[in-house]
């Protein structure tokens, strides 16, 4: 997980001159851009904060999920869990790698996730309550995810795209394993269905929210769309998201929280309600159920963690000057 | 009164096997706490890795446990509807997390005897056995040089880690004795696995060649602590398992 496409583009110039028309024409041929083709300074920032606020989110991501890993109800589904989060972690590095191509060390990017400049998705910022939380996650939020980034794969910058090949391989693998554990708990005793249809009550609100703002509001769209950074509207996306996963929630006998919710026959879609942007914004700005928590937990593990760092790298330096001793 | 508790009837092949799959499901909690906690994303990686090995390791051993019975416990039963006195791991392993070193420090001391251990068992006359050992001792042996790599970056970095690392092996010093008790003999006689006792040699040699390399002092061999196998623990380990086996406690009898 997971980009929302909350990502800005920079009010700077807009590039023009012989060079960015050139940079043009190659996205518009579908060429890849590497790190170190020339790009324009807008569309080197924009990637910046996209691919690091995606990082973010996979790490802090880690933390509502990692609330059950010792708690998990069975060995299978521990190590499942414990492999999943490991993922998360996995892809947190390869896309701060990414974003390092761009000129930006991961040391300042962590310093931004930390100091609250930086921004990361909205949807781990609620509690993991139950184990069917677990479930949800996986099946819901890894689910979107997986829209939002599938086209990310053909993304003009090739470090990005080739590292979203790899994550949504593994998203992929997440969301299967998240809708069996509701499967399992849908076809559970009582206790476990209503285990299952509290968590999608409190998920699919805040899942639809993961696609960003309506994309009226949406500040972007246009810049990232011709730069090939974007290729799908926000809504366009949601719509997606919402007419794949009714019918998986159907075949699961959990009944999707939205009294509206209808087919519309003659556009072929599920039309679902009103969602409530007020709660976006709040939680986007800080006052969701678990901001601060989160940022605390991994200010904690920083701050805790800083003698390790400091002590690694004494030991490097150690290391590197005996060796440098050795073949004076 | 109802219980949802298993009774086990342990047989020396059972017990060992128990005392094996416990180790590597305590240590594998412990290690699993650090998910999201760690001081580099390098770490949480790779503890999460520890941790994975360890909890496969021992739903193979509690596999075994559970045939060598022959009670249909399954590994579910046998993690999960233990109580605290029924456990058999080592005290060391429920040994809290403490600080970074405390952890690194605590698999350190038992990687360098597990490692051995399970390479002694690869020739088991148990060919159950013999086989978890192939491939437990592939993941210890990683095990064992994760933690020696930077219990040495932690002794000689800067002095605060070494200050921390040496506490920490002064603090786990007590609970290293347990490792070598002797396992029962008509296991060791039919040659279903190795003699801890037998394992000291090579044990001291990786610590002190570790150790060296570190600048840590070996702490002095006093009174050791003992029980685990009897299943009298630490305070620590009630909470864990508390943790571990909420779930089945709470709703007993699902399936997950
Ligand atoms: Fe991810
Ligand atoms: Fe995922």
């Amino acid at each position: 997980m997971y980009t929302q496409g909350l990502n800005s583009i920079d009010k700077i110039a807009a590039p023009d001159g012989e060079q960015a028309e050139r940079f043009q024409a190659r996205i518009d041929a579908d060429d890849r851009i590497e790190p170190n083709d020339w790009m324009p300074e807008q569309y080197r920032r924009t990637l910046v904060r996209q691919i690091s606020q995606h990082a973010h989110s996979e790490i802090v991501g880690m933390l509502p999920e990692g609330n059950w890993i010792t708690r998990a109800p069975s060995l299978r589904r521990k190590a499942a869990l414990l492999a999943k989060v490991q993922d998360e972690g996995g892809h947190g590095l390869y896309l701060y790698a990414a974003a390092e191509t761009l000129g930006v060390s991961r040391e300042e990017l962590i310093d931004q996730l930390l100091s609250g400049r930086a921004k990361y998705s909205s949807i781990f910022n609620y509690p993991t309550l139950t184990w069917a939380d677990i479930g949800a996650i996986g099946w819901l939020v890894d689910g979107a995810a997986i829209m939002n980034q599938i086209p990310l794969c053909r993304c003009s910058y090739g470090p990005y795209a080739r590292a979203m090949i790899r994550v949504c391989k593994e998203e992929s693998f997440h969301q299967r394993q998240g809708y069996e554990i509701m499967l399992t708990l849908s076809r559970g005793t009582p206790e476990q269905k209503e285990m299952a249809q509290d968590a999608l009550n409190r998920w699919w609100w805040p899942c639809l929210m993961m696609f960003g703002p309506p994309d009226g509001e949406s500040q972007h769209s246009d810049t990232s769309m011709r730069w090939k950074i974007k290729r799908f509207s926000n809504d366009g996306l949601r719509q997606k998201f919402v007419d794949a996963t009714v019918p998986q929630a159907h075949f699961l006998g959990l009944t999707i929280p939205d009294p509206t919710l209808h087919f519309d026959e003659a556009g072929g879609h599920w039309v679902y309600g009103e969602i409530d942007w007020d709660e976006f914004r709040r939680v986007l700005a800080g006052d969701g159920p678990c901001n601060r928590e989160r940022l605390a937990v991994r200010r904690k593990a920083h701050e805790d963690g800083a003698w390790v760092r400091e002590a690694a790298l004494a030991y490097a330096a150690k290391r590197s000057a005996a060796t440098r001793q050795k073949a004076a | 009164m109802a219980t949802t508790s298993i009774q086990v009837a342990e047989t020396p092949l059972v017990r060992l096997a128990l005392q094996r799959a416990d180790d590597a499901l305590v240590l594998g909690h412990r290690l699993s706490e650090w998910c999201g906690h760690a001081p580099v994303l390098e770490e949480d990686i790779a503890l999460a890795n520890l941790a994975l090995d360890l909890i496969g390791q021992a739903r193979e051993l509690y596999a075994l446990a559970g045939e060598a019975e022959g009670a249909g416990h399954d590994e579910d039963q046998l993690a999960y509807l233990r109580n605290e006195r029924a456990y058999r791991n080592l005290l060391l392993l429920e040994q809290p997390n403490g600080d970074f070193a405390l952890t690194i420090a605590r698999q350190f001391l038992y990687a360098a005897f597990i490692d051995p251990w399970w390479r002694a068992t690869l020739h088991a006359t148990h060919p159950g056995l013999a086989a978890i050992a192939a491939k437990a001792e592939k993941e210890t042996a990683y095990h064992l040089r994760h933690s020696a790599e930077w219990l040495i970056r932690l002794g000689d970095g800067t002095p605060e880690s070494h200050r921390r690392a040496q506490e920490a092996l002064d603090r786990l010093w007590p609970y290293t004795g347990e490792m070598f008790e002797p396992a029962e003999a008509t296991l060791v006689a039919d040659g279903v696995c190795a003699d801890p006792p037998g394992l000291r040699e090579t044990w001291n040699a990786t610590v002190d060649a570790v150790l060296a390399q570190a600048t840590l002092q070996r702490p002095k061999d006093g009174w050791m602590q003992t029980g685990g196998r009897a299943g009298r623990h630490t305070e620590h380990l009630g909470p864990l398992l508390a943790e571990l086996q909420y779930m089945q406690r709470v709703l007993p009898g699902a399936v997950w």
